[in-house]
């Protein structure tokens, strides 16, 4: 019983992980309709860029990824002016393409730069500690910090949407971007400007991945495999709904490799199966498409 | 009828290129007699990456269905294939088709579930379905489970007609079956072009067409989309899973993740089928050729060749988004498979 409980727990907190993860994801799609197949690689980017900043000033990682946020802001922002802008239109083939085209470059440009060993963020005793719930029940004080982050991270989200005019003019692109022009709102500074608060969040998820477990120039299209179903279980266009459809992939996962370890991944790939199945538009779907 | 307006399909040099196609048909086909084993190989590499290409062309230039999980069926196809030979004891060439008819079977569910998704959610959505094949192909323990397993000497070495071939031209056992998986590499990217070609010159070819430049005029105009778009996943998933056979075949050694791999059988189909002309079926095969002679010349270079692939991928998309096909074809007015009808007004 209380190893289930456990199970449970430790899926909650796997879970705010994903939404990390997901979040920029969301983000991206929901203003620009841009599925970025380079997102995955991005945050393994974002997360070399952070272990750099830590080695090269012995840093923290947590300030680290503070000095590191600003960079990748201006990286997401350049990115999307000078790229990804060019890509959008009617026909869905040149942005798919043109960030698969980039995944591969992201890739074995970390590949050449870094080599394929395996890193890790090194964040001291946080790493071990934990805190007792009583009953043979404790929290590790990491997976507790990511999932309190990722709440953190979406609230911050919605805040910028909902109380900024900045918000307001990513929500106006987003719902009708003619109009949104006719009333003098720049689209391709909006958009650039989003894919650079994307990369904001990315760098926080980077941090997190780098933190809680060995990362590699390779894993990157497994981490958009898992930031695509959260958004897809959570329904397009609604940012708490990716942080449930991190949740299910991360609750999904641990129940999986508490039955067998080797069915992990595969638990968590059938999760998202079964709700695409049931609930195709998502648990909670705001977007129309 | 004299003065109604007629439909063409001809092209300029439609006659001259099938005469031409039907010679370089001959040519290839006598080849292993006078070439060496190193041409026979690149050759069947050609082929089978040739007849991929032409699949996911057909799906994403034609029916819309931009998908990055390919490599389902190629990895489905493979282990068909050692399943049937292996488990079964089935001749490998009979077990080429079987695994076809595998791959067409398991598309059907496969496409209950990402059908939900359009667009590029499809695009992701497919190659989820692939992992999970990948995975579940893992726990497969008779075939080598994670890490995979070989294909036995003595099925390659008794596939169908090998004494025959060893006996014609005098030729070692190895060397006999390269040239008997060579023959059916070419049959299969023969085969694959004349169906396609045939497909999109049918009535069918038409409904395609129009999907592709209107999906609601389409449907206006008495399409199922639906159906049609089905009809061609699962035509393209045989295609698809009787190509992973051959090429599993000819490996001799098959794991999850060589046989699923989305870079080998998703990303480089798609780099041949854009940088050549999406859309057409003269583009794959110009894609080819330019993706051999990039792989022949600069694989070595690892990672720095991949990198320059992908940079090749996006420019292209950017400046030159008919690839070079289109552009040939659009100032030439160059056609070597006629399949565009043109209304012809009376004189």
């Amino acid at each position: 019983m209380t190893a289930w409980l456990d199970t449970l727990l430790q899926g909650i907190m796997l879970g705010g992980l994903y939404a990390l993860f997901a979040a920029g994801l969301s983000l991206i799609f929901g203003i620009m309709r841009l599925v970025n197949l380079a997102h995955g690689d991005l945050i393994v980017l974002a997360a070399f860029v952070v272990l750099v900043v830590t080695t090269a000033l012995g840093l923290d990682p947590f300030l680290a990824a503070l000095l590191a946020a600003p960079l990748l802001f201006a990286f997401g922002y350049a990115l999307q002016h000078l790229l990804l802008n060019r890509t959008l239109g009617r026909d869905i083939l040149p942005p798919l393409l043109v960030t698969f085209g980039l995944s591969i470059i992201v890739q074995n440009g970390l590949l050449q730069g870094f080599s394929a060993d395996s890193r890790r963020l090194g964040a001291g005793a946080l790493e071990t500690q934990s805190i007792s719930l009583g009953g043979g029940l404790a929290l590790g004080v990491m997976p507790l910090l990511t999932l309190a982050s990722a709440v953190a991270g979406i609230l911050a989200l919605n805040l910028l949407f909902y109380r900024t005019s900045l918000g307001r003019a990513f929500r106006a692109t987003s719902d009708d971007p003619e109009t949104a022009q006719l009333m003098g709102i720049d689209n391709r500074r909006i958009f650039a400007l989003a894919m650079g608060v994307a990369m904001t969040v990315v760098t926080v998820a980077a941090l997190y991945l780098g933190m809680r477990a060995n990362f590699d120039p390779t894993i990157g299209p497994a981490r958009l495999i898992y930031a695509f179903e959260a958004v897809i279980i959570g329904g397009l266009g609604s940012l708490w709904g990716t942080l449930a459809g991190g949740i299910v992939i991360g609750l999904a996962q641990t129940i999986g490799a508490r039955i067998d370890p080797e069915w992990q991944i595969l638990a968590g790939h059938l999760a998202f199966l079964v709700v695409l199945v049931l609930r195709p538009r998502g648990l909670f779907p705001r977007a129309v498409d | 009828m004299e003065d109604a307006y007629r439909i063409s399909v001809g092209g300029r040099f439609g006659r001259l290129a099938a005469l031409g196609g039907a010679a370089m048909l001959a040519f290839f086909v006598a080849l292993p007699a006078f070439a060496g084993r190193a041409t026979i190989e690149d050759l069947i590499f050609v082929f089978y990456m040739l007849a991929l290409a032409q699949y996911w062309n057909l799906l994403a230039g034609y029916a819309g269905l931009i998908s990055v999980g390919q490599q389902a069926f190629v990895g489905l196809g493979g282990y068909t294939l050692f399943a049937l030979t292996v488990m079964a004891g089935l001749d490998p060439l009979l077990a080429i088709l079987l695994a076809g008819l595998v791959a067409g079977l398991l598309a059907l569910p496969t496409a209950f579930v990402v059908f939900r998704l359009s667009g590029a959610y499809f695009a992701i959505g497919t190659w989820v379905v692939a992992e999970v094949y990948r995975l579940v192909f893992a726990q497969w323990k008779q075939l080598g489970g994670g890490t995979g397993t070989s294909l036995p000497p003595e099925i390659t070495n008794t596939v169908f007609g090998i004494d025959w071939v060893k006996a014609l031209f005098d030729v070692r056992t190895s060397a006999a079956r390269d040239m008997i998986l060579y023959w059916a590499a070419l049959a299969l990217a023969v085969g694959t072009v004349l169906a396609v070609y045939l497909i999109l010159r049918s009535r069918h070819g038409l409904a395609l067409a129009a999907i592709r430049d209107s999906e609601p005029a389409a449907a206006s105009a008495g399409i199922d989309n639906f159906r049609t778009k089905l009809a061609v996943y699962v035509a393209t998933a045989m295609g698809t899973g009787m190509v992973g056979a051959l090429i599993y075949l000819q490996k001799a050694r098959i794991s999850p993740d060589s046989a699923f791999a989305v870079l080998d059988w998703t990303a480089y189909v798609i780099l041949i089928v854009v940088i050549g002309g999406i859309g057409t079926i003269e583009g794959p095969i110009v894609g080819v050729l330019v993706f051999y002679f990039l792989q022949s010349h600069l694989a070595g270079y690892g990672t720095w060749y991949l990198i320059l692939l992908g940079a090749l991928a996006i420019l292209v998309m950017l400046f030159a988004p008919r690839g070079i096909w289109g552009y040939v074809s659009e100032r030439t007015n160059l056609v070597l498979f006629p399949i565009r009808r043109r209304l012809i007004p009376p004189e």
